[in-house]
């Protein structure tokens, strides 16, 4: 095999808060080799864009840091380098260059007084050194490929000027201006109407065909992890609770909460039948606990239906339930 | 048959510029009439700017609507005056989609659930915070939260706080914008089942503003999908799922990521973005993206007709798509 793309062990990421360290993410282990999705999704806390900050070095600088593990990245002339502890010239060679960024909001990812040529152009004339008339000339072939119709017309234009679907666009053009081994999509799809997100994940699956890029894909949408990834983790307060491919684990999940997760979701079809039946939707019982105050054991113990006092006693670790899938639960095989 | 409980009829409403601002009269809403039966649950699903929260807005006359009829209870609410404009608002209330602007900082919860008794003078203090109480009881929160503040508490403990504000004045309609969008998948699932008891419970009328469609499935009778302003079709909840006869709507549905990831293939993908609404297509508005749109679609605006009995309407001009 390859080597892969991106390779994280035993990521712990830490966070200052009233004079103690609270850990955001921690025991995170992650592999993305070439031409693979790998989505990291999770609900809100869960650690999943701290995850993928920690990756970039943009963890917020006064009160977040990388506490323990190895971030190791392959770039494009094949070397690999280890991200952590980088100092902050180095990897502004990386970022926007090996790494290619897309966030959720491409309004405020974009900066308004440019326009949308010259912000494509940048890192073109930055990180490989061409003059601006070929960044010039790569941006408007680069909008292009993103699929922005009258390319020559868009590049002058200012970001207010395009549609919220057509800014994404550009700052997927931005991202892959560099010819990045990893594309890190930050939600990439949230803000958007359905309709554009389906555009958007094509266009994504297509650019990824075409360059062998692995994409990490930051997202609390199961049906769009199913859409798009190769292979999915499952996070939940700071730790990854499931891993595998997403044909596995969506057709078996084997821990709790991303069984409940799943059936929480509502389907189109299936609400007629449960309300004709007056069923509830099912739920998971409880919220998602602070950061600062995780139970004793597994997180997920206080809200799941199979916890047992083991489950109290001690963090469980990844069990192998089948040759490619993970899990953190003691009860796996009660699934 | 009763007179429907609420009666919306050509409401139009067309945003024009003043003086702070520059551009074309952005039309918002054209031409919608749709009825809601007491007791009955109505969707209106859509995506940005096809007008849905300016619906919802302009039938509590939150914003005033450019044309139409909205009858409530049998009054026209567009010709009221400002008092008794208040007094029908104690009938209605709004839940609004973000739980974290729609609560006051400053406010304890007590505040916040008793403001609407105070504007409407119902009650005395101790009839107020016990009705409050009630509402808090209702949303499954404890009681204490009371004299708490909307900081302390999560966003799902939140939109609990935002219905049970709504619910302080004993309203019989209720307008939920959005209620559970910004919420995560585990409390989202909370909230619609809470929502969905409250209304069965209550015989509480509803229109039920979302983009999601699997949530509109759960909770609605009637579903009415809306494009760029109009309406494209209206259906009963399982038949709009089972059968969507609007071109519009089957994109809709197909642009939904399934689940099951060996499903991925099959997805028709719409082409283009929503046009403006400052410059809407003529004739049909969705024929700029539609798949199967003919020359003839840029001339009419096609109407809303019945194509069964069982109360599904489009409209599209093609029945040769089914």
């Amino acid at each position: 095999m390859d080597t892969p793309i991106l390779s994280i062990s035993g990521l712990r990421a830490v966070f200052r808060i009233a004079g103690r360290d609270i850990a955001a993410v921690q025991d995170v282990d992650l592999v993305i080799g070439s031409g693979e999705t790998v989505a990291l999704v999770g609900e809100s806390g869960s650690g999943k864009s701290v995850t993928s900050l920690s990756i970039i070095g943009l963890l917020p600088k006064k009160i977040g840091h990388v506490a323990e593990g190895s971030i190791a990245l392959r770039r494009r002339d094949g070397t690999v380098t280890e991200l952590t502890g980088l100092d902050p010239e180095s990897l502004r060679k990386v970022r926007g260059n090996d790494i290619g960024m897309v966030f959720q909001e491409p309004m405020t990812s974009l900066n308004p007084v440019y326009t949308i040529g010259e912000q494509i152009a940048e890192p073109i004339r930055i990180h490989l050194g061409k003059s601006h008339r070929d960044a010039a000339t790569d941006a408007v072939r680069l909008l292009a490929q993103v699929g922005i119709p009258d390319p020559d017309r868009r590049a002058r234009q200012y970001p207010h000027e395009l549609s919220g679907g057509m800014r994404q666009r550009a700052t997927i053009a931005m991202a892959l201006s560099c010819d990045p081994t990893l594309l890190i999509a930050d939600e990439p799809t949230t803000a958007l109407d359905v309709t554009i997100q389906a555009q958007i994940l094509d266009l994504l699956a297509e650019l990824q065909a075409q360059r062998g890029m692995g994409i990490l894909f930051v997202t609390h949408n199961l049906g769009v992890v199913a859409e798009i990834a190769d292979r999915v983790a499952v996070m939940y307060a700071g730790r990854i609770v499931e891993s595998g491919p997403v044909r596995e684990v969506f057709t078996r999940p084997r821990h709790p909460y991303t069984a409940g997760l799943m059936r929480s979701v509502p389907r189109l079809g299936q609400a007629t039948t449960l309300k004709a039946a007056g069923t509830p939707l099912p739920t998971i019982a409880g919220n998602v606990p602070s950061l600062a105050l995780l139970p004793k054991g597994c997180s997920f113990a206080p809200r799941c239906a199979l916890a047992v006092d083991a489950c109290r006693t001690a963090v469980p670790p990844l069990f192998a339930a089948t040759t490619t899938q993970q899990s953190r639960c003691l009860r796996w095989e009660d699934l | 048959m009763d007179a429907p409980f609420l009666s919306v009829r050509n409401l139009t409403k067309h945003f024009a510029p003043t003086a702070f601002s520059r551009g074309p009269v952005v039309r918002a809403l054209d031409d919608i009439s749709f009825d809601i039966a007491r007791g009955q649950v109505v969707g209106l699903v859509g995506e940005s700017g096809s007008g849905k929260t300016t619906i919802g807005r302009s039938v509590l006359r939150l914003i005033e609507p450019t044309s139409g009829e909205i009858r409530f209870d049998g009054v026209d609410i567009t010709k009221l005056s400002a008092g008794p404009l208040t007094r029908q608002r104690r009938k209605m209330q709004y839940i609004f989609q973000d739980p974290f602007a729609s609560l006051s900082p400053r406010m304890t919860i007590g505040q916040i659930l008793t403001e609407g008794l105070d504007i409407q003078g119902i009650g005395n203090r101790p009839e107020r915070r016990a009705r409050a109480e009630k509402a808090l009881a209702a949303v499954e929160l404890p009681v204490d939260a009371y004299d708490r503040y909307a900081h302390e508490f999560s966003g799902g403990q939140r939109q609990r706080i935002g219905i049970a504000r709504a619910l302080t004045l004993e309203p019989e309609f209720i307008v939920a914008d959005e209620p559970v969008s910004a919420l995560d998948v585990s409390i989202q699932a909370q909230i619609i089942n809470l929502l969905r008891d409250l209304q069965v419970r209550l015989g509480l009328t509803m229109l039920f503003i979302s983009h999601d469609l699997a949530v509109v499935e759960y909770i609605c009778d009637t579903v009415i999908v809306l494009y760029l302003g109009r309406i494209m079709e209206v259906a009963p909840a399982a038949a709009l799922y089972a059968r969507p006869q609007h071109p519009y709507t089957r994109a809709l549905l197909s642009a939904i990521p399934s689940l099951d990831p060996l499903a991925r293939q099959g997805r028709q993908v719409l082409k283009g973005d929503i046009p403006s609404p400052a410059n809407p297509p003529t004739g049909c508005v969705f024929r700029t993206r539609c798949p199967v749109a003919l020359d003839a679609c840029a001339g009419i605006v096609p109407p809303l007709r019945a194509t069964t009995s069982d109360g599904h309407l489009k409209a599209c001009i093609r029945d040769d798509i089914a």
